[in-house]
């Protein structure tokens, strides 16, 4: 019990830094964001004096309250899950269009980097097993691939595949000319086919590093003793490599998802750009172009949020995986 | 393209020639990462003093490689070749930069707070796991966007100040094993001051350690500043391989088929990122030996002896 309290304690205390970061950082930027969010909003209507002090309360210029009572309302409001009104889809707030965004990222990215995570693990075992065969020295290969910047090999795979071969669509989420979303097969057919493009970037460029992970934590596991005991008793060496040594190899990966999980989706967000993917991430570059601050700090504390769950989410799976890290906590 | 091949390449040749030594493969790594990435650090430093200026535009306009221009043209006529020489310096300014920053950050974090113990190790240990598990590109995305005309030793600043804390976290664990072994204890028990410890007794056991973690974050910082200039948040002014991305990108490079204007910037990231995880390969089989890349010929030979007495027909030759 006091493992799994630990880690609730350490997420709260790391949504709280996000949170209180999110609400420092125009506070300590030079210039003044109001001004310029005012002067971009009028050109789009008239603004009234609460749109200003909403915007104030979030940006922080409002010098009339003191610094600490602006942070709790700030906390208050995102608590309320009210983010503020964006500058580029004005009216509309923060909320709604995170809301319309995210599925698609979180779809996206989130089976992309499970078909990376065990593709990578499986064949990490297999080069770690067969230490020096073709598949090992294959593995600095793959690493190439991982310093291939995601947005890079995005645009290689779109102009090769996407123009030259046409056998992929170019942009977008769906098909929005002959679609309509829905739960209709039409549709999902759809998504499958324009999102396979951006999923195959994600996974080409993030399966080296769980594969050499892996690589290299079979291999330590395979010089443990019980890895002997087992071949001494005979055991199919099927049955060693998968239950005796890969088991215990995978926890570092595992429990390394956290640190993983932020450069994927980082990668990932800059993908979605070169694809115009409807997520979370085409969200983010239109909200950097049009200085939109309110949408920009959304998005950053909802990706935020999601990492952090999903962290969350393994490290509390690791303990029921791995008795020990609940013993040692 | 090809000389990154060249290490599995030579390994497979080690493990036709049994009788060669184990140790050509390891080199044999470490000498193409340094090869690739000198040759990449030669072509930043020396290209731009030659190969003029990147920005001046001509009529020859989004011409393929060949006919004087080695890498063509962009939209506006400028030549490639000489922005890729500019790019390369600039991107390698970054690492470089951003690898030592994020060095000293990491060194601080983790070795002192991992020395010291107590509140100060917990304190330090909570902020460096914070700083892991919030994703780096969008906060620096979120930062730099507040900021309007950014140098580039601001934009290094800010992709260090997310990229050290994998370092620390590294270098807290191997410290913390450290500073209970006998010597420093008995450097400790007579009378040595805290920071001479740290400096003569713990910080040269670390150094490969922090080599390998340079080398990661100078890959990180190019990556993460490829991405930034993507995006149009780079430095303003400073030509990287990010914003030639940037300018081949609006400039229709991909509609209009000019590859030569948006493969070279982001294969050199490649080659030159995996060069530098080829000598961190090499450090980290110098760190930990059981990660030597045996071949299977040497690694049978020095089983033979055990696993002839210990193996049933039919699992050695899956085993090995």
């Amino acid at each position: 019990m006091r493992f799994y309290l630990q880690k609730i304690v350490f997420y709260v205390v790391a949504l709280w830094a996000a949170l209180t970061l999110n609400f420092f950082l125009p506070r300590w930027m030079p210039g003044n964001p109001v001004d310029i969010l005012i002067s971009k909003l009028s050109a789009k209507g008239p603004v009234t004096e609460s749109t200003r002090h909403a915007l104030e309360l979030m940006l922080g210029t409002n010098s009339d309250e003191p610094v600490f009572i602006q942070y709790l309302n700030y906390l208050g409001s995102v608590f309320r899950g009210d983010l503020g009104v964006s500058v580029t889809y004005f009216p509309a707030n923060v909320t709604d269009i995170i809301g319309q965004s995210l599925p698609w990222t979180i779809g996206l990215i989130g089976v992309a980097t499970v078909i990376s995570f065990i593709v990578g693990i499986l064949l990490g075992q297999l080069a770690g097993w067969k230490r020096g065969s073709w598949l090992d020295n294959f593995i600095p290969v793959t690493t190439m691939f991982q310093a291939v910047p995601y947005f890079w090999l995005a645009l290689v795979l779109l102009y090769f595949l996407g123009s030259r071969i046409q056998m992929f669509p170019l942009s977008g989420g769906y098909d929005v000319y002959t679609v309509q979303p829905g739960m209709s097969w039409a549709f999902i057919s759809s998504v499958i086919y324009h999102g396979a493009l951006p999923a195959l970037t994600i996974v080409l460029s993030s399966i080296g590093g769980w594969m050499l992970g892996m690589r290299n934590m079979m291999v330590s596991t395979l010089s443990e003793d019980y890895i002997v005991t087992a071949e001494a008793k005979g055991l199919h060496p099927r049955r060693i490599m998968t239950a005796y040594a890969a088991r215990n190899a995978v926890l570092p990966s595992l429990s390394g998802f956290a640190i993983s999980l932020g450069f994927v989706v980082s990668g990932s967000i800059v993908t979605e750009m070169v694809f115009s993917y409807p997520g979370i991430g085409s969200a983010l570059l239109t909200a950097v172009q049009s200085n939109d601050y309110a949408l920009m700090q959304g998005i950053f504390l909802v990706i935020t949020i999601s990492v952090l769950g999903a962290n969350l989410l393994v490290d509390l799976l690791y303990a029921l995986i791995d008795p020990r890290t609940r013993v040692r906590a | 393209m090809e000389q990154t091949l060249e290490a599995p390449r030579a390994s497979a040749a080690a493990a036709v020639q049994p009788k060669k030594r184990q140790r050509r493969p390891r080199s044999a790594k470490l000498m193409a990462g340094l090869i690739i990435a000198g040759a990449i650090a030669l072509f930043g430093i020396l290209g731009p003093l030659f190969l003029g200026d990147p920005n001046a535009i001509s009529n020859d306009t989004l011409a393929a490689p060949g006919n004087g221009m080695l890498l063509g043209t962009t939209q506006t006529g400028q030549d490639v070749l000489a922005q890729l020489a500019h790019a390369t310096r600039g991107s390698l300014t970054i690492g470089v930069l951003v690898g030592a920053m994020a060095i000293v950050a990491s060194a601080f974090f983790g070795i002192v707070g991992a020395y010291i113990g107590g509140w100060t190790d917990e304190t330090f240990s909570l902020i460096t796991n914070v700083m892991l598990v919030i994703p780096g590109l969008p906060l620096v995305i979120v930062i730099s966007s507040y900021v309007p005309d950014k140098g580039l030793l601001l934009i290094a600043g800010v992709l260090a100040l997310t990229s050290w804390a994998g370092g620390a976290r590294v270098l807290r664990a191997v410290t913390l094993s450290l500073r209970n072994r006998d010597y420093v204890a008995a450097s400790r028990v007579s009378g040595e001051k805290t920071w001479r410890i740290l400096m003569v007794e713990i910080l040269p056991n670390l150094m490969p350690i922090l080599a390998s973690q340079m080398v990661f974050a100078v890959i990180f910082a190019i990556l993460g500043e490829a991405g930034l200039a993507f995006i149009g948040l780079g430095a303003s002014g400073t030509w990287t391989w990010g914003s030639m991305l940037f300018y081949a990108q609006n400039g229709l490079a991909l509609r209009l088929g000019a590859w030569w204007w948006f493969v070279p910037p982001g294969l050199l990231i490649a080659v030159f990122g995996a060069a530098l995880s080829l000598i961190n390969f090499s450090i980290d089989e110098i760190i930990n030996p059981k990660l030597r890349d045996q071949t299977l010929a040497a690694r049978k030979r020095w089983n033979t002896p055990r696993t002839k007495k210990l193996t049933v027909p039919g699992t050695e030759k899956t085993s090995s």
